[in-house]
């Protein structure tokens, strides 16, 4: 059962992308394919999160090999949340491109988009990092192709860069792999935990700061951050959601996942982790406020709120990891909704230059309201729920004593909404510039595009209702987070042939 | 563990930093295999000690050498093989797009750096963007001699 459970959110995707080439010359039958196959991953997602939230971790080890050895597959609260999330994003995503009829469109988008579901799925659930590392590759090589999709000038030139930086961040990701198991003689987590204690305290350290660097480049840290606004606001609307909205966010998912499991207790790593934090979020907001098109000021923001995760995990605290994980799975869903309000802007416009457009208030109510209600979140005004995971992270930074990045984050803060004014008052508000003419003057927004922003602002606003039992889970999840000893124990004792005595003598 | 493998693997290293600081696109695809090269042999590093060749019946387990890196190299071979040839492909679109073989810097950073100044600084960046949103179109922005036709 769990074996399935946990198979399935990969395989699916992938035999469905199979089956998407095959039907490549039936744009309904591709369309059919993705629909019931994120339908279906949302449902493995919500199977998940139930099981794992009320038996705790789900393992399993594919092929039947024990733990060190086998391919793990591992699914805690954490991860079941962002499965979730990340398939409700992913189905309404899908269903806006439909409606946009741009990218859509190509024969190669559907089963690259479900290649890339898979990748997110597996990048979810491997259990080592070996697993880890194909399972980024995998949703790279599928985000070349949906960066590039329609091969423009300008697309190639920016993907170029994409593609180059995630090669190099894949080579660092290889090399530390091959430096790991020299040093221990394992990739599996789990095994890692254990083994990397027993290692002299400079080279564990040393593997967790070229751990950091290698998903930094991924999550877009602080110096590592300027491919991302770089390149996200060139490719097609719907797929600029789905990276602001996942990719970055499932690098910081591997970024807690390591520290956590890898740390040995307190060490420097953790203020160099702060101190990256802080800088992440007022960088980015900075590069943010100087920008002029709504998707480059919200590709810096994304920089920006990576910071905010970052910064709750520099705590290693359950109270900082609660507002962590808070943090990333609302950020999922914030990001792809403001995304699809900027990509809905264009698609009536025809640009997205703040100097260009105005007055969209009156145009498209619709579009007006889920970025006011998705950008108020953002930047964290009361009650929503934006608010509420800003509002754990910086109880949690004041609680914890570190004053400093606590108050950097609650001044990065007022810029965000500083920033987030500066787009409503340059879009929705006023008249259209004299200049500019409207590339759909009377034509309304299709509804296909406009419900999946419905959608997902609903789903914002409901997490804004039920915020009492959600921080109750993101509690327990970072409960889970910090406690590597159960960890250890659930992956590695899971096999039923109890080969648990293997794990110190494998070697 | 031997000296000379891993004085290639730094050897490989330095040369595909080297290349990865070049603007020409050839090399720095050509960088980059050769610093995954090198990555493949840091990982063949971690077999520790001699051994022969991991078949089950020709020799007995204990002296085989560890199978487990080369298994690891062979899919990251695969992998690296497979981010090339797109790669490569990406350069040569560039290249019949634009007739060069070059990175080029992100127009939008060299428009807000623009700005901020007279309001005719602005005209100028907007005159800027919009020729830039007519080179989005798949045509050669600088038609070329050597560039080959799309």
């Amino acid at each position: 059962m769990n074996s399935l459970l946990l198979s399935l959110p990969v395989a699916g995707p992938i035999v469905a992308a199979g089956a998407s080439v095959v039907m490549a010359r039936s744009r309904p039958a591709q369309r059919w394919i993705s629909l019931i196959t994120l339908s279906g991953l949302l449902g493995l997602g919500i199977a998940l999160l139930i099981a794992a939230d009320r038996d705790g971790r789900v393992v399993t080890q594919a092929g039947g090999w024990p733990a060190p050895l086998g391919i793990t597959l591992m699914v805690d609260r954490f991860s079941a949340a962002m499965l979730t999330v990340s398939a409700l994003m992913l189905l309404t995503v899908l269903i806006y491109g439909i409606g946009e009829k741009g990218a859509e469109r190509s024969p190669a988008f559907h089963p690259t988009y479900l290649l890339l579901a898979a990748g997110v799925a597996m990048s979810l659930v491997a259990g080592d990092l070996f697993n880890l590392f194909v399972a980024f590759e995998v949703m790279l090589s599928s985000s070349y192709l949906l960066l590039t999709l329609g091969g423009g000038a300008e697309q190639i030139r920016r993907g170029t860069t994409y593609v180059v930086i995630s090669l190099l961040a894949s080579t660092l990701f290889l090399t530390t792999l091959g430096l790991l198991y020299a040093a221990t003689g394992t990739v599996n987590m789990a095994d890692l935990a254990l083994k990397l204690n027993q290692l002299p305290s400079g080279t564990a350290e040393a593997f967790r700061v070229l751990l950091f660097a290698t998903f930094g480049i991924k999550a877009a840290l602080f110096p590592l951050f300027f491919w991302l606004p770089d390149s996200y606001p060139t490719a097609p609307s719907p797929i600029t959601a789905v990276f602001a909205g996942l990719l970055t966010k499932v690098g910081v998912y591997a970024i807690i996942r390591t520290q956590t499991l890898l740390r040995p207790g307190e060490s420097k790593v953790d203020t160099i982790i702060l101190v990256i934090a802080a800088l992440t979020m007022v960088i980015g907001v900075l590069g943010a406020i100087a920008q002029d098109d709504m998707k480059r000021i919200l590709s810096f923001h994304i920089v920006s709120q990576v910071g905010y995760m970052v910064m709750g995990l520099g705590f290693f605290t359950v109270a900082g990891l609660t507002g962590a994980v808070l943090y990333c799975l609302n950020q999922v869903v914030l990001k792809t909704t403001l995304l699809l309000t900027a990509g809905s802007v264009e698609y009536l416009e025809g640009t997205g230059r703040l100097s260009a457009i105005g007055g969209l208030m009156r145009r498209s109510p619709v579009i007006a309201t889920c970025f006011a209600l998705s950008a108020a979140s953002l930047a964290g005004i009361p009650p929503l729920s934006g608010f509420v995971a800003k509002f754990s992270l910086i109880q949690a930074g004041f609680d914890g004593g570190f004053w400093w990045v606590t108050g950097i984050s609650v001044a990065v803060s007022g810029l965000t909404l500083f920033s987030m004014t500066k787009i409503w008052g340059g879009a929705f508000w006023g008249r259209p510039a004299a200049t500019h003419r409207a590339l759909r003057p009377t034509e309304p927004l299709p509804r296909l595009m406009g419900a999946p922003m419905v959608v997902l602002v609903t789903a914002m606003l409901a997490t804004t209702v039920f915020a009492g039992p959600i921080v109750g889970f993101a509690h327990r999840a970072a409960t889970d987070l910090l406690d590597r000893d159960a960890y250890v124990h659930d992956v590695l004792d899971a096999d039923p042939a109890g080969r648990a005595d293997n794990v110190g003598s494998e070697q | 563990m031997s000296v000379g493998l891993a004085a290639t693997a730094a050897l490989l290293f330095g040369i595909g930093t080297y290349l990865m600081m070049q603007r020409q696109l050839s090399r720095l695809i050509i960088g980059i295999g050769l610093m995954g090269n090198g990555a493949n042999l840091v990982i063949l590093q971690g077999i520790g000690r001699r051994g022969t060749p991991a078949f089950i019946g020709d020799s007995p387990s204990s002296a085989m050498s560890d199978p487990l890196p080369q298994a690891l190299i062979l899919t990251a071979i695969v992998i690296s093989f497979g981010a090339i040839a797109f790669l490569l492909a990406l350069a040569f679109r560039s290249w019949s797009l634009t007739g060069a073989d070059e990175v080029e810097d992100d127009v939008e950073d060299r428009l807000v750096s623009r700005r901020g100044g007279t309001s005719e600084d602005v005209e100028d960046a907007e005159a800027l963007d919009h020729s830039d949103e007519l080179g989005s179109t798949p045509t050669p922005r600088q038609p070329s001699g050597n560039g080959p036709t799309s």
